[in-house]
């Protein structure tokens, strides 16, 4: 087989959950006979009659048909055209897929897919990383896949599960990851990675930057340092158990987010630390997050707007002197 | 500032020679009626647009522009009549296909090209680009990318107006008919129809949002019936026909202006491009292409004009190199000036804690 992308792994994940469940369905603009905006539908509808369908403009009601057929016990996936505009559709995410089985006892199994994050030139429209928000409703279940095999296995498991999920795939990481076959078995749900091994500091990240947080622990090396890199994989549920015993190990905390620091996953990591490890560490826990203004347009801004290798390296350094 | 920038449009008609209508800033914007004053300006501005967007295209596929670049080819005729039709005073949030509207309500070329280049001397400093670009200030906003949310910002504009006791000023907005199934654009019609607001949306049907038919879009058979469900009065523009989109656009301006409320006016067309310049429109059927609606706006507006004697072929030819040379000079001059410098940026979202106000128009200076 040749290599398959991380967007090639969530069309072949979702081409599977059609095969194999008569109640998946997808909806979402120019998803159809298009193949989405991205491609990430390719032949699907052709191959799915019916099941896979372009909606209007209109992601309010796509998310609400969701809901509805979610409840009538159908495994709908909404693809959103870019992350940022799913807040058009915030509303019956927030207050009814992540309220309804709190409220009723009926679940509600659906996915939203939204391609996130940055890109040279997206500029402040088609740029954001939204898992913070979402993750900030109890009843939301946040997955933020950092790999070609998670991008399968986890697209695979947010269908299989009754708890409406919001899927953080990253436009970033489409074309540019590779893997040459897609993995049998799953981690456990909720459970994070440590991707890479080390004994000087613990570096949690997610999604893109987590490969940004790899190449900042290479470059370490020189310096003689061993980085540890955790990838959280879900945002939420947050494994707090594989983050601690990684400071544990490390007596270090750095935490990279693409998005904005303000109340994110980041400061939530670090909440944590603080208040149930605070004895294992031996510096202040650290952040690197975008820089607190909208996503900016040029490549030049927008490269120093969000942590890169170069930026969580020289973190790393700070973070190691203190 | 404010009047460098809204000057030039005039200047520039001005210096046709021929075009005699406007001596020095006018008070008013030519009357609705088809005249050849306005007729010719539209042209010029079509041209123009048209011209630019296809070195966009070059600069595009150049790897120059970074991101993405969306065109209005095809769309000039009907863009333009709103944006010819609005003056100082008023209020316009273009959308994606309104480079020719742009244009006619006071955007240049130069800023154009900064915008998309990412010049540190435009009016959006590298932060953002392409068509996200205005001057708020001067009552041209700068959209979002979610489709629907500028009509009832115009609203808010004119509200603005109406609580300060502002007569005679409206406000117009563009949108293609995908966008009219977000539930901004209902709210925000909705809210015009209440508030019987002086504002004119243009909705550009041009039969296809991204790669959706409007079989998947909306199931009503004609969406100038919307009208009647939002209370305000509806019209229908030929849309590649420059004539009858500047008698109907001026027309529903002129109500707007005179206090008849709101107006929604459809037309439709073909964008004769893809939804950006990395789409080929594969899924655009030959036989619409073909159809009166994949007629070239442009060339059917020369041959209008030719006929009516309003414009002669050397003119025309004329204009053409005149328009040519301006934007190769431009572009040479934008892709020269300074880009964003990371470091010098203060990061700052917060007007309260700008300290880089002063920047703010330091192009329109150079
Ligand atoms: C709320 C929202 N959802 C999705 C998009 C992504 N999007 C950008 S342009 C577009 C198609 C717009 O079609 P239409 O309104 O008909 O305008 P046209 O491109 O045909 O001029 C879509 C789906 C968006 N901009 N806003
Ligand atoms: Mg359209």
């Amino acid at each position: 087989m040749s290599a398959i992308t991380y967007l090639e792994a969530i069309r072949l994940a979702q081409q599977k959950a059609l095969q194999e469940d008569p109640r998946v369905f997808i909806y979402g603009q120019d998803i159809g006979g298009f193949g989405g905006a991205f491609k990430a539908t390719k032949n699907l509808a052709k191959e799915f009659p019916g099941r896979v369908l372009d909606a209007p403009i209109s992601e309010d009601a796509m998310v609400g048909l969701a809901i509805g057929a979610a409840v009538e016990g159908m495994r709908p996936i909404i693809e959103m055209q870019f992350a940022d505009f799913s807040t058009c559709g915030f509303n019956q995410i927030v207050n009814q897929a992540a309220t309804l089985h709190y409220r009723t006892g009926t679940s509600c199994p659906l996915v939203v897919r939204l391609p996130s994050g940055g890109t040279p030139g997206g500029g402040p429209f088609h740029s954001q990383s939204m898992e913070a928000i979402y993750a900030h409703y109890p009843g939301l279940i946040v997955m933020t896949p950092a790999t070609v095999e998670d991008a399968y296995t986890m697209l695979l498991e947010a269908v299989a599960l009754d708890d409406p999920v919001i899927f953080c795939e990253h436009k970033f990481l489409y074309y540019h990851l590779k893997a040459d076959k897609l993995p049998d078995t799953v981690l456990p749900f909720g459970k994070a990675r440590i991707a890479r091994q080390g004994r000087d500091a613990t570096v949690v990240a997610y999604s893109a930057m987590v490969h940004e947080a790899l190449a900042a622990a290479e470059e370490l090396t020189h310096d003689g340092y061993d980085i540890e890199v955790v990838d959280l994989r879900t945002v939420r549920p947050i494994d707090t158990d594989t983050i601690l015993a990684s400071v544990a190990r490390t007596g270090r905390l750095l935490v990279v987010g693409e998005a904005w620091p303000w109340g994110g996953v980041a400061a939530e990591v670090i909440a944590r630390v603080a208040t149930e490890g605070f004895g294992l560490l031996d510096a202040p826990p650290q952040r690197l997050n975008a820089k607190e203004t909208p996503v900016p347009y040029h490549p030049a801004l927008w490269g120093t707007h969000r942590p890169t290798a170069s930026s969580v390296a020289n973190s790393l350094r700070q973070l190691l002197e203190l | 500032m404010l009047l460098i920038c809204w000057e030039l449009p005039y200047y520039k008609t001005m210096t046709l020679g021929k075009v005699s209508a406007f001596e020095g800033l006018p008070a008013t914007k030519p009357s609705p009626e088809v005249t050849r004053e306005n007729a010719r300006r539209a042209y010029r501005i079509m041209l123009e647009a048209r011209i630019l967007e296809e070195k966009l295209a070059v600069l595009y596929r150049s790897g120059k522009i970074v991101g993405g670049v969306f065109l209005g080819r095809g769309q000039e005729a009907l863009s333009v009549s709103l944006g010819i039709h609005l003056r100082r005073g008023d209020v316009y949030a273009p959308l994606i296909r309104d480079q020719a509207g742009r244009m006619a309500f006071g955007d240049t070329i130069l800023d154009t090209l900064r915008t998309y280049l990412g010049s540190s001397l435009g009016s959006m400093r590298g932060r953002d680009g392409n068509i996200h670009r205005g001057r708020p200030s001067e009552g041209y906003h700068a959209m979002i990318s979610h489709l629907g949310a500028m009509v009832s910002t115009v609203c808010g504009g004119l509200m603005a107006k109406r609580f300060r006791g502002e007569t005679g000023a409206v406000g117009g907005t563009c949108i293609g008919e995908g966008g009219t199934s977000t539930g901004s654009f209902h709210e925000g019609m909705n809210l015009a129809g209440v508030e019987k607001l002086p504002i004119v949306v243009v909705v550009a049907n041009n039969q296809f949002s991204y790669s959706t038919p409007n079989d998947r879009q909306f199931a009503c058979s004609d969406l100038l019936a919307r009208a009647e469900g939002y209370g305000v009065r509806g019209r229908r523009a030929v849309g590649n026909d420059l004539m009858d989109c500047l008698g109907v656009i001026g027309e529903a301006v002129s109500a707007a202006r005179s206090g008849e409320g709101p107006q929604l006016v459809v037309a439709d067309l073909l964008r004769l491009v893809g939804h950006g310049e990395h789409d080929d429109a594969t899924y655009i059927p030959a036989s619409m292409k073909e159809s009166p609606l994949g007629k070239d706006c442009l060339d059917l507006a020369r041959t209008t004009l030719l006929e009516k004697g309003w414009l002669t072929g050397e003119e025309a030819d004329e204009w053409r190199k005149i328009v040519e040379k301006e934007v190769e000079e431009t572009s040479s001059k934008v892709l020269r000036e300074p880009v964003p410098d990371p470091s010098e940026e203060d990061w700052n979202a917060f007007s309260c804690l700008d300290s880089q106000q002063h920047l703010l128009h330091q192009g329109e200076r150079q």
